[in-house]
């Protein structure tokens, strides 16, 4: 035995490394951006870095469970816009009963409620075409992409809501709160990613239906034939990354206390980074919301870190690029070293 | 107990099941037979819910059921194992064993509950497999076990074994048929299907024989025999296969030395074995599970790294990779085939046809006419049964389709042939014909290599017989020699590692 552990040593330390890469990585990033820009390293900045984590880190959630089922959901960014859209509509026009003429203004939480709800039916959209149609999830949800994203735009003719800070009169104030408050000195949205993530972690891993998704994404038949009700499954899956989505909207509106219809633009693009970052397969079946949440503060730090340097914007796109492949070429090498029976 | 009345089934336009009356008795096991192709796996989905008949009835204690899917038909106390392997690769033996049954405790999985609950499976059908390893990482036979642990825990009724002993060593068997005695005597119905005749007429309590969708005779196992069962499978189609003799093998073509492959965490899984192969010779390749039989054959056709030396024609191959050993003619027809050898997007001529495309070009683009032509004188060579060139992979028999993926090595007009168990999930009727042709290549000049655990299969097809125990050569022996106490000995002279992984514990 003795002899065996020392002779497995070697690509045993290179297999942990490679493993734990997306938390090397996250902490070579931390490093170098604190030896390279002043103030990064300061609680002040960390708070800040950590409410832009957050947007990607809470689609990147949602994002894992889809990719897991072997999915991939590229409407999340229009599905935020069109919610802050429609929250934006909620706060400042109301809403009007036409039999009665009378303009109805629900309060922020009712706003908040209908907004996820409303992002709940945009992915069970998602999920119906996927599961039930059996379209492709790329081109179903990059159907929604073009659906949600469109939608947002109508609402408002193609213009800002701005100052959604409510009216005492009419008893909806408050919607800036989500976006700026803070218990303890942490900021909402910091708190809400905590919990979702643990919440996530937690039916990922330990509840059936987490076990569930990680089966259709090995081998859907063997689900199916097993009992598992994978057309659920899957609508399921849509339906949580559409309810992120839409929180995500509520969030970016509510921090600028505006909703802009072109808001989420391109955030599926570093949702399924992160994921990919943390480690899942795309294909399906492998991939941790831990990861994920790993990954979306790669991407995060490193956009806040190259823009506290300066940077342009122009060479932050190639950079990032650049950190995503590499991401990918190291998990095929981890792949081959699994094969090669030394995982 | 369950019974299934007139059941018929159509796809498309082809007869699967027609009107087929089935009784499953509880406390017996009810052994159905039948050539490749006679509805057996279809009779047997209808049962466990996997498909719907098109017409007659299911019933259950004398109740007409209806299963609309797995789920339904579990919950009645209908499992089933199937014959192909339906397990995902990326979760854990545990997770696999209780896939859409998990234990909970307040919406949680009860982990704790599960671990015991599949170390006690494992343990029932006497097996060695780390419960925690993923299902990815262990070779067919043991995921076989597994399939059966599946279909052991959920306490069912009424079991379906669709073929489970095709990967398992002799040991296994006798260990799973133990557990079958056992089950038959808590009442459970057991139906067994299986191609080794010697297994049925062992367990079986009833037989039931079905022929090109119908059913055609029904009785206790205790009035039938060998020959009945035989001459009821293949109807007039019966014959009896003729053996030549000596056959004069010509040069050697395929020459192995030296070869070597680690196994992880220490030891080989082949274990420096040299041979040769000669042209026209027909050489089976005997073990029993673990003893590197595939992983031989893998390392000869460039599939895995191994160390040493493989010369093909003269000419040293050994640093090539696997397509370019294809190209010098050297062709290997994989175990697994639903997962490494057929491409389930594709027609039954596009997966034949696809290593010869190049072949069917004409201006640059592939003729159609050329393709399907070429195509269609392979499937009637190999007399492959479907519904024709454009038939969809799915719709074929398992021994049709091991057909096609051996036609397709065939089409490229190799020199050398590997075929790793060619007969897995082939009955007797089209393994025969799967085993004529691999005796008329070798007439052809062909050096044919294959894989195989079965004694009786080693002993009726091959001129010779290398035999392997623990990735060592424990043997070479000519068909003469080959005896039954001669194999037997040669695959047990070299004590079997340890198979599977420590646990933690």
């Amino acid at each position: 035995m003795a002899t065996e552990a020392t002779s497995s040593t070697g690509p045993g330390v290179v297999a942990v490394l490679l493993k734990l890469r997306a938390l090397i990585a996250l902490a070579v990033v931390v490093a170098f951006f604190s030896a390279a820009a002043p103030n990064f390293l300061s609680a002040s900045n960390f708070l800040i870095m950590f409410k832009h984590v957050a947007i990607t880190a809470i689609l990147a959630i949602g994002m894992t469970y889809v990719i897991l089922t072997g999915g991939i959901d590229l409407s999340v960014g229009s599905i935020a816009g069109l919610a802050g859209m429609v929250a934006g509509a909620l706060i400042l026009n109301g809403v009007t009963l036409q039999p009665l003429g009378v303009v109805v203004y629900p309060s922020v939480p009712v706003v908040i409620a209908l907004v996820l709800v409303l992002g709940g039916i945009a992915g069970l959209f998602n999920g119906v075409l996927v599961a039930r149609f059996r379209i492709a999830p790329f081109i179903a949800t990059l159907g929604v992409l073009y659906v949600a994203r469109g939608a947002a735009m109508l609402l408002s003719n193609g213009a800002t809501f701005p100052n959604l800070v409510g009216r005492p009169d009419l008893g909806n104030e408050g919607f800036p709160l989500l976006g700026s408050a803070s218990i303890l000195g942490l900021p909402v949205t910091v708190i809400l990613l905590a919990v979702i993530a643990l919440v996530a972690a937690f039916v990922a891993k330990d509840t059936p239906f987490g076990r569930w998704v990680y089966a259709i994404g090995g081998n859907e038949r063997a689900a199916m034939l097993s009992g598992v009700r994978v057309e659920r499954v899957k609508v399921a899956v849509y339906v949580i990354s559409g309810v992120c989505a839409a929180l995500v909207g509520l969030i970016v509106s509510s921090e600028l206390v505006a909703a802009h219809p072109a808001s989420g633009e391109t955030f599926e693009l570093s949702a399924i980074a992160a994921v990919v970052l943390g480690g899942a397969s795309l294909s399906g079946g492998r991939g941790t919301v831990g990861g994920a949440l790993i990954g979306a503060c790669v991407i995060g730090v490193l956009g806040d870190g190259l823009v506290m340097m300066g940077v342009s914007e122009f060479w932050q796109m190639v950079i990032k690029g650049l950190v995503i492949i590499a991401a990918v070429v190291l998990d095929q090498l981890q792949g081959r070293l699994t094969a090669s029976g030394r995982a | 107990m369950l019974r299934a009345e007139k059941i018929g089934k159509t796809y498309g336009g082809v007869t699967a099941l027609d009107g087929v009356d089935f009784d499953v008795r509880a406390g017996a096991v009810n052994v159905l037979i039948g050539e490749n192709g006679a509805g057996k796996s279809t009779l047997m989905k209808i049962l466990a819910g996997v498909e719907q008949p098109t017409s007659g009835r299911l019933l259950l204690d004398g109740q007409p059921v209806r299963f609309a899917s797995v789920r339904e038909a579990a919950k009645a106390g209908v499992g089933i194992v199937f014959q192909e392997l339906n397990l995902c690769p990326n979760l854990t033996v545990t997770q696999n064993i209780f896939l859409g049954r998990e234990p909970t405790r307040l919406g949680a999985t009860d982990h704790a509950v599960e671990n015991a609950r599949a170390r006690a499976v494992l343990a029932r059908l006497a097996h060695g497999i780390d419960p925690d390893a993923p299902v990815g990482d262990l070779r067919v036979g043991e995921q076989q076990i597994v399939e059966i642990a599946k279909a052991l825990v959920e306490d069912a009724r009424v079991l379906i074994l669709d073929e489970p002993t095709s990967a398992l060593s002799a040991a296994e068997v006798e260990v799973l048929f133990g557990v079958i005695g056992e089950l038959k005597r808590a009442g459970v119905a057991v139906i067994y299907i299986s191609h080794r005749l010697e297994e049925l007429m062992r367990i079986g309590d009833y037989v039931t024989v079905l022929r090109d969708g119908r059913l055609i005779a029904s009785e206790p196992a205790s009035k039938v025999s060998v020959a009945w069962i035989i001459d009821k499978m293949l109807g007039d189609k019966a014959r009896q296969r003729p053996r030549g003799g000596t056959r004069q093998a010509g040069a050697v073509v395929l020459s192995a030395r030296d070869i070597a492959l680690p196994r992880r965490g220490g030891g080989f899984l082949v274990d420096h074995v040299s041979a040769d192969f000669r042209a026209g010779e027909v050489t089976a390749v005997y073990g029993l599970l673990g003893s590197g039989r595939t992983e031989l054959l893998e390392s000869l056709c460039g599939a895995r790294n191994a160390g040493g030396t493989v010369i093909l024609n003269g000419e040293d191959v050994s640093a090539l990779s696997l397509a370019e050993r294809c190209r010098k003619r050297l062709r290997f027809v994989p175990e697994d085939r639903q997962r490494d050898g057929l491409f389930h997007n594709l027609s039954v001529g596009g997966n034949l046809g696809l290593s010869s495309l190049l072949g069917f070009l004409r201006g640059g683009r592939i003729s159609e006419g050329k393709e399907r032509s070429t195509i269609a004188d392979m499937m009637a060579r190999l007399g492959v049964k479907s519904a024709g060139v454009e038939a969809a992979i799915g719709s074929l028999s398992g021994g049709n389709q091991q057909k096609v993926v051996i036609g397709r090595g065939l089409m490229t007009g190799p020199l050398v042939m590997l075929l790793d168990e060619p007969s897995r999930g082939v009955d007797i009727g089209a393994r025969g014909e799967v085993f004529d042709t691999m005796r008329a290549l070798a007439d052809q000049g062909l050096a044919v290599v294959f894989a195989t655990s079965d004694l009786l299969e080693a002993q009726a097809v091959a001129d010779r017989v290398l035999v392997l125990a623990a990735g060592r050569l424990t043997a070479d022996l000519t068909i003469e020699q080959a005896t039954e106490a001669a194999l037997v000995t040669a695959s047990n002279a070299v004590p079997p590692p340890v198979l599977f992984r420590e646990t933690a514990a």
